[in-house]
């Protein structure tokens, strides 16, 4: 069928040669990519390998799962609510009116150490029914204030915390406006438990997002006073309590690094608290909470981690075991043909 | 332009259903837009007063607790951008740029491109490549698509004797398939190895003949046979008749020669391609007709009398000419010695009516090879003559010239009336056979068409008997097949016509009804001028009742206006995909109506290519596009739309899911430059690759198993339990990956130095997560690696990683929260490792059981075959393989193996009845 035959090239030698290579130049070209023969691998789920993936997952999973299970089995966690607790009977009914009073804030708690708790120990405060996802909150910062002093007056985004007494606030915004201002001491048998406020925020955050050279200024100075006020003295990068904060959380219910003790406690240890229960979450039923936390390689206390991977490893493991049994008792014979249609329903075509 | 169409515009069906798909998305985003709004809207106007750290008392409006309708409608707003995600708009852009990629395929494959003409296949449009794996119905024309409309002179019986050996198409398959079926039954059983000796020797006789013939091929002739060539035929016990045999074929024609100055032989200019080849045929045999004048015929004869060559003339007194009605053609002649000859040829029920008592002595065996002439897809025509005395015939002649001068309306019958007071008491001389000249491979291709469960409606301009000829070379008709005609008279008054067709469709579809062998198989074969009437609006769907029925559909002397009605009828009538076929002006309104048009390449012009959707330069490459490219693609975007739909819910969905936790207040968890990413590279790779170059079995297979196909007119790759099933798992999978961050990370510290996560790590997290558990989902659709497979979706994983090493690099300024979130938040916690392996199996895990149930209990027919492929079986055992070859084909009534399987039962029971005889012959041996 070649076009070269002779016999075929009817209108002669001359124009059987000119006709060529235009011929040949609508030619597809050749080669494996266009016409879809590269070499491929094709996996398919043979039943060994369903059983072995599955088996696979699962002696992966389960070992993880136990040894997440049991790392955050030895963190060690204490937590206190205290935000009913720390208003006085009288104002049991209305506790905005005393949160809002000039009234003394302070309040004992005595937190009872249950197990030995190994420095670190990381001291939280945890908020509930706390937004600060919301979209109004998270916008309501700016960066290039927090970083440099030269753009101090750039407030266009912290509305209405931007300007108070037609100046400025540095650092302005709802989020730092609202910064979290309980205070916690601890004390351990009439000793002062010293905790460390350095390094709770993330260095890049003290190096890179809040100047060096920005302080605070006009801060909570308007007529409605929010949260924590601020030293003016102490630059931005070193206020960590702010930093932190500023790190808006995910979730309404969120918690976030107060300091650390940088001693070991004992099992039994009686740890007295004395708090300023300053911070308002009673117009929002919000609660609070101090925890003080071992961590592990994983972090804190985190059962669910570990149970979820045991369960999923466990349902592998079931999986893997189930079709063991499917393939022993009612095996299919791989590339069967009985299997194909036409096979299986004669004439259902 | 009467019968040109509006030029339509064109989608598939599947981009129709996805636009259902689209509004249910859609209403989907209305819908968890209108909750959240009005979440917002409550919570504004409930909580946000008590949110004194939001500052409630001094608010934009689109915050005012007092004002929620506000908030809430502007809400909307936000919710439909934030919630967008649902729609999938890059599928569009992705789907555009997988069909371009799939078209340059269909255009660069080598084995659609034509090496005669030099014309590759091309898809014109990229809109239809999946529409290609769903063709139910191919409408097709006949000239110049299924046939080169040229004839080859290939047997003849002259006086009860059949000459020819060479075998036609039909032959020659059923040899070869009766070849393949014995080897695997002497492979099967290794008894009767004589047996099987001998069927192959009776396909080396059938067969044989073509390996040794040398000779370049005379266009118009295929006849070989030694007995009749080279003038052999003058030892042949009936020189005579055969003499008379070849002066009937070079003289009762309406043909004229022409000169070729360069080779000095004659070629043809013939009404019918048939006489064309009668013309070569006689001379071959050595009567070669060279000119003609208005009242004489001039014939070159080699082998008469000395071996000298005579040129003889024969005046043409009258010529009765050949009609459809008729079916038969007549000269009367007067050769040089003075005799009169009426010679006549046609259809051989007409010539058999009319022979003389004395004229039929080998009308038995003539019968006899018609009838095999027929079986093997030739056409067939019958020679009679008659000799005349002078005086009789100028009697007839005076009242044929009265007839012919005569004037009135009916001139035609009295005409008619004369002429078959002449054509009678014939003698039957013999029977040609002559093979209509099918393109190359076209039997082959409706075969495999027909296995692969498409019907073919063939739609042709011409006369009934060429277009039922046709349908019988190509295997549409066979006999034994029950034809039903449906046909009109002139005479009648339109209504009773119209009472006429509607009896004749109501008896074909009670004939059907009532027909109680399975195997039986119908055949419906009309013409245009009745199908005016079958398709007018209260009769179409009763015909179109019937036509579906039917085996296969013959419409004939259709105009193209017609065509295009008939495609409209089918397409519209049975729902189902059409695809229209043609190479001709006269085709466009039908490849423009069709669902899929694909026009020939080939000689009639561009009308058709301009028009279509798809050319090709060979009705055979249809079998390729549709039963291999349009089989990968309508799997691949199927497989591509699924998945996208449920990437994109699953994605989309945590985002609502985060909403919730944020008040309805519109945040966003993730940095908008990842919620731009996502679509743009971070998923949209792997799927395009899967749109590309997805197999999910190798092009041989598709075409070694044309069932396969039927997965698409069947559509069980999108129908709307897989489409819901993926959406499914799309909800299942943005349920998995929200919760088990939200649980894991929203209270505890998740390092060991104590930090707990921010709205930036988490939205991070649970991005990883995405990426990697909706790549890994894309990994196991897959079925067909290629290195391209491989890169894309380990580069889209890399890629996210890459970007967020890069993003964190850069100055907080543009970084904001997520500076150096990887470097100093991420990597160093293994909780983020673990997470991300968690969320990614968990989110996978269903689709891997379910498909493992599914291959385990219920494998589809590619997995198997992919099993079967995967531990080379096929190799290994070969009998199963072809076997199951032979059973994968659908059950089919029309096409080459049908009617080869027909031949090989008649043909098995003729051996079987010679081995009987031989084997008696031995256990009774003569003493």
């Amino acid at each position: 069928m070649s076009s070269s035959t002779p016999s075929s090239s009817a209108g002669g030698v001359g124009s059987a040669d000119s006709a060529a290579p235009r011929r040949n130049s609508k030619r597809p070209k050749y080669s494996k990519f266009t016409q879809q023969e590269l070499p491929a691998c094709k996996p398919i789920l043979t039943p060994r390998w369903v059983i072995s993936a599955f088996m696979l997952v699962s002696i992966v999973f389960i070992p993880i799962g136990v040894v997440s299970l049991f790392a955050s089995r030895d963190v060690v966690e204490i937590i206190d609510r205290y935000e009913t607790a720390c208003v006085p009977d009288g104002y049991k009914n209305d506790k905005v009116t005393f949160i809002q009073s000039n009234l003394t804030k302070q309040c004992n708690r005595t937190l009872t150490v249950k197990k030995r708790m190994k420095k670190p120990i990381y001291v939280y405060y945890q908020l509930d029914n706390f937004y600060q996802n919301h979209r109004r909150y998270v916008k309501s910062r700016s960066d290039s204030q927090l970083k440099e002093n030269s753009s101090w007056d750039d407030v266009s985004s912290c509305k209405p915390e931007d300007m108070s007494k037609d100046q400025p606030i540095v650092p302005c915004g709802l989020i730092a406006w609202s910064l979290f201002n309980d205070t916690y001491n601890f004390s351990l048998n009439d000793q002062q438990l010293a905790v460390n406020k350095k390094g709770i925020s993330w260095k890049s955050d003290r190096d890179s997002k809040f100047g060096k050279d920005v302080f605070p200024k006009n801060f909570q100075n308007g007529s409605l006073k929010g949260g924590a006020t601020l030293n003016p003295s102490i630059p931005l990068s070193e206020q960590e309590d702010l930093i932190v904060w500023m790190r808006t959380a995910a979730l309404p219910t969120f918690r976030k690094l107060y300091g650390k003790i940088e001693q070991d406690l004992q099992p039994n240890d009686q740890i007295h608290v004395t708090l300023d229960n300053n911070y308002n979450t009673y117009s929002f039923n919000g609660k609070k909470k101090l925890v003080l936390s071992t961590t592990s390689w994983l972090g804190g206390k985190n059962d669910f981690l570990g149970i979820a991977y045991l369960t999923v490893g466990g349902l592998c493991f079931f999986l893997a075991l189930s079709f063991t049994v499917v393939y022993l008792v009612k095996p299919r014979r791989l590339g069967d043909p009985s299997y194909l249609s036409w096979n299986r329903n004669p004439g259902g075509h | 332009m009467q019968n040109s169409t509006k030029s339509p515009s064109k989608r598939s069906r599947i981009e129709k259903k996805m636009d259902y798909i689209i509004y249910v998305l859609f209403s989907l985003l209305l819908v968890i837009s209108l909750i959240s709004s009005l979440g917002f809207a409550l919570k504004t106007k409930f909580h946000m007063p008590n949110w004194w750290y939001m500052r409630p008392d001094d608010t934009e409006q689109f915050y005012n607790p007092k004002e929620p309708f506000i908030s809430g409608l502007s809400h909307l707003v936000t919710a439909l951008i934030l919630y967008g995600y649902l729609i999938p708009i890059s599928l569009y852009v992705s789907i555009e740029v997988v069909k371009v990629l799939q078209a340059s395929f269909i255009n660069q494959d080598l084995q659609m491109y034509d090496d005669d003409t030099g014309i590759p296949a091309q898809a014109r449009t990229s809109n239809l490549n999946e529409e290609l794996g769903q063709v139910d119905t191919i409408l097709s024309d006949k000239t110049g698509t299924l046939t080169c409309n040229q004839m080859d002179f290939l047997k003849c019986s002259i006086a009860g004797t059949a000459y020819g050996v060479r075998a036609s198409e039909v032959e020659r398959a059923a040899a070869q398939q009766m070849a393949n079926d014995l080897e695997q039954d002497g492979r099967q059983s290794s008894v009767s190895s004589k047996r099987s000796k001998q069927d192959i020797e009776l396909e080396t006789v059938v067969t044989s003949k073509d390996g040794k013939d040398n000779k370049p091929p005379i266009k118009f002739f295929s006849f070989e046979d030694d007995r009749m060539t080279e003038g052999n035929w003058r030892k042949e016990p009936n020189v005579d008749m055969i003499i008379l045999f070849c002066r009937i074929l070079a003289v009762c024609h309406t043909a004229i020669p022409e000169l070729n100055e360069e080779t000095g032989t004659y070629t043809y200019e013939a009404e019918s391609p048939d006489e064309g080849a009668f013309l070569v045929a006689a001379r071959e045999f050595g009567f070669e007709f060279f000119k003609r004048t208005q009242t004489s015929v001039f014939v070159r004869e080699r082998y008469i009398g000395s071996g000298q060559t005579t040129e003889r003339e024969y005046k043409i007194l009258n010529l009765l000419e050949f009609t459809s009605k008729r079916k038969r053609m007549t000269v009367i002649v007067r050769d040089e010695e003075g005799q009169i000859i009426l010679m006549c040829k046609g259809a051989d029920s007409i010539i058999f009516d009319r022979l003389a008592k004395k004229g039929k002595t080998y009308l038995e065996d003539t019968t006899k090879h018609l009838n095999i002439y027929g079986e093997a897809g030739l056409r067939t025509l019958a020679l009679a003559y008659r000799k005349l005395e002078e005086s009789e015939y100028s009697a007839w002649n005076n009242e044929f010239q009265k007839a012919k001068t005569s004037i009135g309306a009916d001139r035609d019958t009295n005409l008619e009336k004369v002429a078959e007071m002449m054509e009678k008491e014939l003698t039957l001389v013999g029977a040609t056979a002559v093979e209509d000249k099918l393109q190359k491979g076209v039997p082959q291709c409706i075969d495999k068409l027909a296995q692969a469960g498409l019907k073919l409606w063939v739609l042709t301009g011409d006369k009934m008997e060429t277009a039922i000829n046709i349908g019988f070379a190509c295997s549409l008709l066979r006999e034994g097949m029950k034809q039903i005609c449906i046909t009109t008279l002139d005479s009648e008054s339109k209504e009773a016509i119209k009472e006429n067709i509607l009896t004749q469709v109501n008896n074909g579809s009670q004939m059907i009804k009532l027909e109680k062998d399975p195997y039986a198989a119908f055949a419906l074969i009309i013409d245009g001028k009745t199908l005016a009437y079958a398709l007018e609006e209260d009769m179409k769907l009763l015909f179109l009742g019937l036509a579906v029925d039917c085996a296969s559909v013959i419409c004939c002397r259709v105009s193209p206006k017609q065509k295009a009605l008939v495609t409209r009828l089918v397409k519209e009538g049975t729902g189902k995909v059409t695809l229209g076929i043609g190479d001709g002006a006269n085709d466009v309104g039908m490849i423009q109506e069709a669902d899929i048009g694909v026009g020939i390449s080939g000689v009639e012009g561009m009308q058709a290519v301009m028009a279509s959707d798809f050319s090709v330069s060979q009705f055979r490459f249809l079998e390729r596009l549709l039963v291999v490219h349009g089989h990968w693609c309508y799997k691949r975007i199927a497989q591509m739309v699924c998945y996208f739909f449920y990437k994109n819910i699953a994605f989309g969905l945590t985002l609502f899911y985060f909403e919730a936790f944020t008040g309805f207040s519109g945040q966003s968890v993730y940095d908008d430059w990842y919620m731009i990413l996502f679509n743009v590279v971070l998923t949209s790779l792997p799927v395009i690759s899967l749109g590309v170059f997805e197999q999910d079995v190798s092009s041989d297979v598709c075409l070694e198993f044309p069932t396969l196909y039927q997965q698409g007119p069947r559509n069980l790759f999108f129908d709307w339990y897989r489409i819901l099933g993926w959406m499914g798992n799309g909800l299942y999978s943005s349920l998995v990956i929200f919760s088990l961050n939200i649980v894991i990370f929203y209270d505890q510290a998740y390092r060991v130095e104590g930090q707990t996560t921010d709205m930036s790590i988490l939205g991070t997290i649970m991005f990883t997560c995405i990426i990697c558990a909706l790549n890994f989902q894309v990994s196991l659709i897959m079925t067909h690696y290629t290195w391209m497979q491989h890169v894309l979706i380990w580069f889209s994983i890399v890629a996210w990683f890459i970007f967020l090493f890069i993003y964190g690099m850069l100055p907080p300024k543009i970084s904001h929260s997520a500076y150096q979130i990887l470097t100093e938040a991420l990597a160093s916690a293994p909780v983020y490792w673990i997470t991300t392996l968690l969320v990614t199996i968990a989110c996978t895990l269903p689709y891997l059981a379910h498909m493992s149930l599914q291959r385990c209990f219920n494998p589809m027919d590619h997995h198997v075959i992919q099993e079967i492929k995967y531990l080379k079986k096929d190799v290994s055992d070969q009998v199963m393989w072809r076997r199951e070859k032979t059973k994968a084909r659908e059950k089919t009534k029309i096409g080459f193996t049908a009617r080869v399987d027909a031949l090989i039962r008649s043909l098995r029971g003729k051996l079987n009845k010679k081995t009987h005889s031989i084997e008696s012959n031995k256990s009774y041996p003569p003493s």
